[in-house]
């Protein structure tokens, strides 16, 4: 184990390098900007490394603690700690950070290191949020990430983007907040703790706990998102820059799950015996209805958002059936996903940025012109449909397996995605690549640059390692 | 004749006494003061404020120590309070001073001698023991403003915006004296400890004294500028020169509050069930309806006015919750709460119309929200100033007002009024789109005039501070967290 304060220096380095990044001032510096923000990029993935190498798999508790008195006027603490789980996505989150920033490379040409700095303080922001062990902070993390977001949407997105940067950061905050007073009624409750691992051990009635759970639920469900409280994410993804949906997709959509596990569950165990019914009945909607809802899309990104709807339904779905398949395969299905969806929706940039446009009957016979884009968006394809030896069929598999054992028509209804996933995917990738080159805008496309290739590359090996090794998380 | 006169202990009313003497010296200095920027007007009123605020430590004793009779109290609360009013009304100063002196008919010496008079009105309020302490003080605050507000004399709106100030401000006394008067022949004292003790003893006729605090409470909800009594302060926010609504708008915040608290807890505690129940009212009204009338603002002063009646309504949920059903272990957590927002609001308070001011140049007010239009084109730093306040009055961490926020609502909730903490929630999320709409503007849209800033060097230094002082409190609240806690268990 390290002596160093690893966790604290994920969570500042990143924020600490937004802010110097956004010294760098007016678009003249832009150069520099992009250097200082992928140094602190590749800095803050670095410290995040020992995380990995350094951990203790036979210690299933807290690890790399670090507690010190924040407030102790409510006996807030500055409490932070990495299990198994929320060790994995602090790594995800470094690394996704630094294809963000490369992603933005070229195609980010005004406010160069806003749009950076954005990103590397919302990376830190995430940091703190899986790693954080006190209620408060979980929460001031929580809330505080979503500033970023917010501005990254609404100054580099698309035409809606200032009604899509309004609806997701008030639909998200509404959530939080019924969980902000959640956090208060336990701290009364626990005689004046905000530490979550208490919290774990704290004995609640169950009339108590199922309305926690509701405010629980609210919050997360609005993050994961989970049916019928969805509709943000849509329009956030159709509207944000590649870098921003790619944020959003791969991690801030596992902030919801995330606090499933920590919170929900651990805490509030009988309640969540007791409305899994309700949580099962959702995910099961996510995956089958929205999945079809994916199938009409005319907008690649949509489709692509849609499908996240979907592939994080099989996550909580996996968390409420109680089983160690389950469960096991929703934490595979979560950082699968961090890496599909958010290749996915790099690719979309990638094409959006020669043709800009996401409509799917603006393509047809890119192979022709892209044969390598194609190659590679295949792979990142048929992972989002789900198919073996890539990282998008073991999550999947699992969970429906979990589902078998729990009950036959829940496992029904969660393996048709398996048939819906494919569907929408590989129509999708039909009409846009294969076929006779359809306009000029594809006729005068170029092959994926080093620098495309490299960041696609290297979310190709992810996903066909996880597809053929799949580690176990603990 | 003057055999059993006795002199009174002046020491408590130090500051308060420095002031006037002050106050009225200036009001001489300046009729020589030939500089047409009244320089030395400017620095002597600063160096009055700082002044008083090196007396108040100095003899500051941290004991409750009550003089001219019991007509006057000095006490930690007191102290705290009267430090972070002069603290406001230094930046104030510094904020206006600019602006004064580009309008010819505000730049006079009576501007910075009203502005110190009605500071000392404030003091005298904070510092009442006395139904007539409150009273002078009051009127000696609300007299100097409604004065600023019309100073603009050649301003139709400006001169309407005082004349319904003043109307409505006398209405207020006089309903907060009728109140009075009431008390006063329930108990036969206008002493506020007097009555608490008479309530006490008990045999105090309860319809006569009920009948007594519903005026005195829609009196105070009318000087706090709480729903229904919240009429004046969008016309006035709205009318009155920008640097007189920085006034208005900051630290009165904090006199009102101590009223509030001499007058209901200190004195009618033994009521609080009652008063309570009528504050409830008022502030989920208040909550409401500023944030769902904020919501229709284009003007940026109207806005923030209905943002201020939204903000008192939250404040006073922590003076809510200090007695449940008689019990009062939760007092010092909420009042401590409702003390710590109001400090925090008026933090932010003063920044965001710091930041109207900064954006004002001659002949051009900044007060309209389309005045903000891409601002981070113009000034990246003075956007992201502008966007913490914003988030901050929003109450999204890492800034000082989610800890004001939270504190209030970990007060309602300890108190068991959970519907009460979603309520408050609830309204909260509608406000932040307004302030959210600020920021949208600022960042998401095109500049319409690219006109640099043309605001003095030393305002662009303290508003800065002032900015990332809300940012820097938000990440470090317990001080403030901490101080307002202790003050308050020292003097109740």
């Amino acid at each position: 184990m390290s002596t160093y304060p690893l966790l604290s220096l994920a969570i500042w380095i990143p924020i600490f390098a937004g802010l110097v990044v956004l010294t760098t001032g007016g678009d003249r510096n832009a150069p520099l900007a992009r250097i200082l923000a992928l140094a602190g990029a590749v800095a803050a993935f670095l410290v995040t490394v020992p995380l990995w190498t350094g951990f203790d798999t036979s210690n299933g508790g807290m690890q790399f603690v670090e507690l010190g008195a924040w407030i102790p006027r409510f006996n807030i603490n500055y409490h932070l700690g990495v299990d198994g789980i929320s060790m994995l996505f602090v790594i995800l989150n470094a690394f996704v950070t630094i294809i963000v920033v490369a992603a933005g490379w070229e195609v980010i040409q005004t406010k160069v290191a806003q749009y950076n700095a954005a990103f590397l303080i919302m990376s830190g922001l995430m940091n703190g949020i899986f790693t954080s062990l006190d209620g408060i902070l979980f929460y001031v993390f929580f809330e505080a990430s979503l500033i970023p977001l917010y501005l990254i949407i609404g100054v580099w997105g698309g035409p809606k983007r200032v009604y899509a940067a309004f609806k997701f950061f008030l639909y998200t905050l509404f959530g939080s907040l019924l969980f902000l007073i959640a956090l208060m009624y336990l701290f009364i409750q626990s005689g004046g703790s905000f530490s979550i691992l208490e919290w774990h051990k704290l004995p609640i009635a169950l009339g108590a706990q199922v309305w926690l759970f509701l405010a629980f639920l609210i919050a997360f469900a609005v993050k994961v998102p989970m049916w019928p409280v969805h509709t943000w994410l849509p329009d956030a993804h159709v509207e944000a820059p590649t870098g921003g949906s790619i944020v959003l997709a791969a991690i801030a959509l596992k902030l919801g799950a995330y606090g499933f596990l920590r919170f929900s569950l651990p805490i509030l165990p009988d309640a969540s015996h007791e409305l899994s019914g309700l949580v099962i009945a959702l995910s099961l909607i996510a995956v089958v209805y929205i999945g079809f809802v994916a199938l009409v899309q005319e907008d690649m990104k949509k489709l692509v958002a849609y499908s996240s709807i979907a592939h994080m339904g099989f996550v909580t779905l996996g968390f409420f059936m109680f089983s160690p398949m389950g469960v096991e395969g929703a934490l595979v299905q979560m950082v699968s996903h961090g890496f599909v969806s958010g290749a996915m929706f790099f690719c979309i940039g990638v094409m959006y940025d020669r043709v800009h446009s996401r409509q799917i009957a603006d393509y047809g016979g890119v192979v022709n012109k892209m044969p390598k884009f194609a190659a590679l968006f295949m792979l990142f394809t048929m992972a989002n449909a789900g198919l073996p030896a890539t990282s998008g069929f073991v999550g999947e598999f699992m969970v429906i397996l979990g589902a078998v054992k729990f009950n036959f028509w829940v496992a029904f209804a969660a393996a048709s995605s398996m048939v819906i996933g494919a569907a929408y995917s590989l129509w999708m990738y039909k009409r846009v690549i294969f076929g006779d080159v359809a306009n000029h805008h594809v006729e005068e496309l170029s092959d994926i640059n080093l620098r495309e290739f490299a960041i696609l590359g290297i979310l190709a090996i992810a996903t066909l390692w996880m597809g053929l090794y799949p580690f176990n998380n603990r | 004749m003057f055999d059993n006169f006795v002199v009174p202990n002046l020491l408590p009313a130090a500051p308060e006494i420095f002031l006037a003497v002050m106050a009225l010296a200036i009001l001489m200095i300046d009729l020589l003061v030939k500089d047409s920027r009244r320089t030395v007007t400017f620095v002597l009123t600063q160096l009055a404020l700082i002044g008083c605020a090196v007396i108040q430590f100095a003899t500051s004793t941290g004991e409750v120590t009550y003089t001219f009779s019991n007509m006057f109290v000095d006490d930690l609360m007191s102290d705290l309070l009267k430090l972070f009013l002069y603290a406001t009304l230094v930046i104030v100063m510094f904020y206006s001073r600019g602006y004064v002196i580009d309008r010819e008919s505000m730049n006079k010496g009576e501007y910075y001698v009203l502005a110190l008079f009605a500071t000392l009105g404030m003091m005298v309020m904070i510092s009442a023991n006395h139904f007539l302490t409150i009273y002078i003080g009051l009127e000696l605050l609300s007299l100097s403003l409604y004065a600023m507000v019309a100073m603009n004399r050649d301003s139709v709106k400006s001169t309407e915006a005082a004349m319904k100030y003043f109307v409505l401000g006398a209405l207020a006394s006089g309903l907060l004296l009728y109140g009075m008067s009431m008390i006063y022949g329930a108990t036969g004292t206008l002493e506020i400890t007097g009555i608490a003790e008479r309530l006490y003893g008990g045999g105090v006729n309860k319809s006569v004294m009920v009948f007594g605090l519903v005026f005195l409470v829609a009196g105070l909800a009318f000087k706090l500028g709480v729903v229904p009594f919240h009429m004046w302060i969008p016309d006035v926010y709205h009318g009155a020169p920008t640097s007189v609504t920085l006034l208005i708008g900051s630290a009165p915040k904090l006199a009102a509050f101590a009223i509030v608290m001499r007058l209901l807890v200190n004195g009618l505690i033994t009521m609080a069930a009652d008063w309570q129940n009528m504050l409830i009212i008022l502030a989920v009204l208040s909550m409401a309806i500023g944030n769902l009338a904020a919501i229709a603002q284009t003007n940026l002063k109207r806005m923030l006015a209905y943002s201020a009646i939204s903000h008192m309504g939250f404040m006073l949920l922590g003076i809510v919750t200090g007695v449940v059903s008689g019990d009062a272990r939760y007092a010092l957590n909420a009042y401590s709460s409702a003390m710590f927002y109001v400090i925090a609001y008026v933090l932010m308070s003063a920044g965001t119309f710091g930041m109207i001011l900064l954006m004002a140049r001659s002949g051009f007010e900044a007060e309209e929200i389309d005045d903000f239009k891409g601002l981070n084109k113009r000034s990246p730093w003075f956007a992201g100033i502008m966007l913490m306040l914003m988030f901050s009055m929003a109450g999204v961490p890492f800034f000082i007002g989610f800890f004001a926020k939270f504190s209030v609502l970990q007060a309602v909730v300890a108190a068991g009024y959970i519907w009460l903490a979603i309520v408050a929630v609830l309204f909260s999320l509608i406000g932040t789109f307004y302030y959210l709409r600020v920021v949208k503007v600022m960042y998401f849209d095109a500049p319409a005039d690219d006109t640099p800033l043309a605001a003095p060097l030393d305002m662009r230094i303290l508003i800065s501070a002032n900015g990332l002082a809300v940012a820097f409190l938000g990440i470090f609240p317990q001080v403030i967290m901490s101080l307002c806690a202790y003050a308050l268990l020292r003097s109740l």
